[in-house]
């Protein structure tokens, strides 16, 4: 379970440039449940994301893994409890390292490392059997470099790497946005199917309302560094894109123009 | 050229080409340009001259001298890492701080090693021209390190180690400690080149504040001549590249210095070296340069 707590995460603070991008934001996820959000650009959606996996920390409030404090563990540390895909698919692999270098390294998330070998049959045998589920052929591609895959490719591997460990939470920060319509549709029929199978608690950041609902059990939205609303069971069944812009005005007595957020 | 200068370039591009495993680590592998090694190589000389003339074991001697150049790394890493410094700069700092710590680990600018016992001394009687004896026992020594070092480099560390290097973000992701990685990673390359130092000293038989003047860059030809010739597809490979390019590179310089005819003198290697490197860095370039051109 996760349980954040008033958190705030304030950029330059004491700057003419000061921008509070997280303001006191509360949210539990219990396990296992798979959340999307969404939000216009500049909400705080990815500075949440970041705040959860250890990369930006919070100046105020706590966030509490399964009741553990960690508010205050840098990255490399929170590892073994949050798995993360970025949006940008040269970010979250080693283009410089083989398919199976980059699997290695994912392979050992949240252990020791040691001086053992990094690449072994057995773990060979584990990515091979988990890339020829994507139907890519990057089965037989194990020692091509990452930076010979398409965008698409190295997001697919992604999220197998980010999965190949357990952990309390995956984070997702649109993740298929910087791919052609048919391949976002592709990785992101993967995330739901690996997300489903393992029962994995999950957050998903999309660009799209129409796929915030359509995927997952839960979907809230930020706006200015906090939660505009939060829906889920029978009350998010049947919505529609119209309904969460109407949500969103009721709730913030605003109106929200339909293109500060993609309609899709 | 005479089979004593052939010979003599081979020597030394073996002991260069441990200062070449150095530069890749900080310079490929961690993409932190570190010029720590102008200090730790002459550091690692003082440390195992001086040892040597006080009546250590050789070896112990040279131990410690690989000691001390990890001490060096780390404290240039340390900089950077916890305190924040420019690596560049950081570098730099550690490199002019250990002029003084070398002048003061000998107590004077040069230690001779006379009739003292080295390395080396074992194998001074051997049956085989006396040119051959120190290559073939630096032979020895290269070999062993570079085996070592591949195992590292592939190791799960030595993975992690380069994750850090190419994308930290992501590393951290996967739980590497990349600050701690970093400190290991640069403290790792200047063992190695004090280890150089030590050898080069007891080879030489004299160790001297200054002599470590361009080590840098002399490291950096190996790498880039090394990468330029051979293949770099495995870091098995790529590791012997340096080795390979350090070798190659003394070899070029002694048939330039034996050319009477070009007039070069001992004196302009470091010109030489920083043109080379110069040129290595910015041929490929050109040619890309060239390319973009003629296609627009
Ligand atoms: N490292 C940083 N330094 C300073 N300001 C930042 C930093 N990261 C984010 N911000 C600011 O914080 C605010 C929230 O940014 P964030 O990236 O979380 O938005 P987002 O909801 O992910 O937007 P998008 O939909 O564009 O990805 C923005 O105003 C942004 O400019
Ligand atoms: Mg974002």
């Amino acid at each position: 379970m996760i349980q954040v707590e008033q958190l705030a995460v304030t950029f330059g603070a004491g700057t003419p440039l000061e921008n509070r991008a997280l303001r006191g934001l509360n949210l539990t996820i219990p396990e296992g449940q798979f959340v999307t959000v969404i939000g216009s650009n500049g909400a705080g959606k990815s500075t949440f994301l970041n705040a959860l996996a250890g990369e930006v920390l919070a100046d105020q409030g706590k966030i509490l893994i399964d009741d553990q404090d960690v508010t205050r563990w840098p990255t490399n540390k929170r590892a073994g409890l949050v798995a993360r895909v970025f949006q940008d698919p040269l970010a979250g692999t080693c283009e410089a390292l083989t398919i199976e270098e980059n699997m290695a390294l994912a392979l050992k998330r949240g252990l020791g490392r040691g001086l053992s070998r990094s690449i072994r049959h057995e773990y060979q045998e584990i990515f091979k059997e988990r890339l020829a589920r994507l139907g890519l052929g990057l089965e037989k591609r194990l020692g091509d470099r990452m930076g010979l895959l398409s965008g698409g490719q190295r997001q697919a591997v992604s999220l197998l790497m980010a999965t190949l460990q357990p952990m309390k939470i995956l984070l997702l920060d649109e993740h298929t946005a910087a791919l052609d319509p048919k391949t976002a549709a592709f990785v992101l029929e993967l995330t739901k199917n690996i997300i489903e199978e393992q029962n994995l608690t999950a957050l998903m950041v999309t660009h799209s309302m129409r796929q915030a609902l359509d995927v997952g059990d839960r979907t809230l939205m930020l706006h200015e560094g906090n939660i505009a609303f939060d829906v889920e069971g029978a009350e998010r069944e049947g919505l529609d894109v119209p309904d969460l812009l109407a949500l969103f005005s009721k709730t913030k007595g605003e109106e929200l123009s339909d293109d500060s957020l993609l309609l899709g | 050229m005479s089979s004593i200068a052939f010979f003599g370039a081979v020597e030394s591009g073996l002991l260069f080409g441990l200062v070449a495993f150095g530069v890749f680590i900080a310079f490929r592998v961690l993409d932190f340009p570190d010029l720590t090694v102008d200090g730790s190589f002459p550091l690692g000389a003082a440390v195992a001259a001086t040892l040597i003339v006080t009546g250590w074991n050789p070896w112990l001697a040279t131990a410690m001298a690989m000691v001390a150049g990890c001490m060096a790394g780390a404290v240039t890493a340390w900089l950077n890492v916890r305190l924040q410094i420019l690596n560049l700069l950081a570098s730099i700092l550690t490199m002019i701080a250990l002029y003084s710590i070398n002048l003061r680990i000998m107590g004077k600018p040069n230690v001779a090693l006379l009739g003292d016992e080295t390395v080396f001394t074992p194998f001074e009687n051997w049956d085989i021209p006396f040119y051959l004896i120190n290559p073939i026992i630096l032979s020895g020594f290269v070999l062993v390190v570079y085996l070592l070092f591949v195992r590292f480099m592939t190791s799960e560390l030595g993975l992690a180690m380069r994750a850090t290097g190419v994308n930290a973000k992501m590393a951290r992701a996967n739980g590497v400690h990349t600050g701690r990685l970093t400190i290991l990673g640069v403290a790792v390359a200047n063992g190695m080149v004090g280890l150089a130092g030590a050898l080069f000293a007891q080879s030489q038989g004299t160790a001297d504040v200054t002599m470590g003047v361009g080590t840098i860059v002399i490291g950096l030809a190996a790498v880039i001549g090394g990468e330029a010739i051979l293949s770099t597809r495995t870091i098995a490979r790529w590791i012997f590249a340096c080795l390979i390019g350090a070798i190659l590179y003394r070899l070029a310089i002694a048939v330039a210095l034996n050319a009477d005819w070009i007039g070069l003198k001992a004196q302009d290697l470091n010109l030489i070296t920083a043109v080379l490197v110069t040129l290595a860095i910015v041929m490929p370039r050109m040619k890309l340069l060239k390319r973009k051109g003629g296609q627009a």
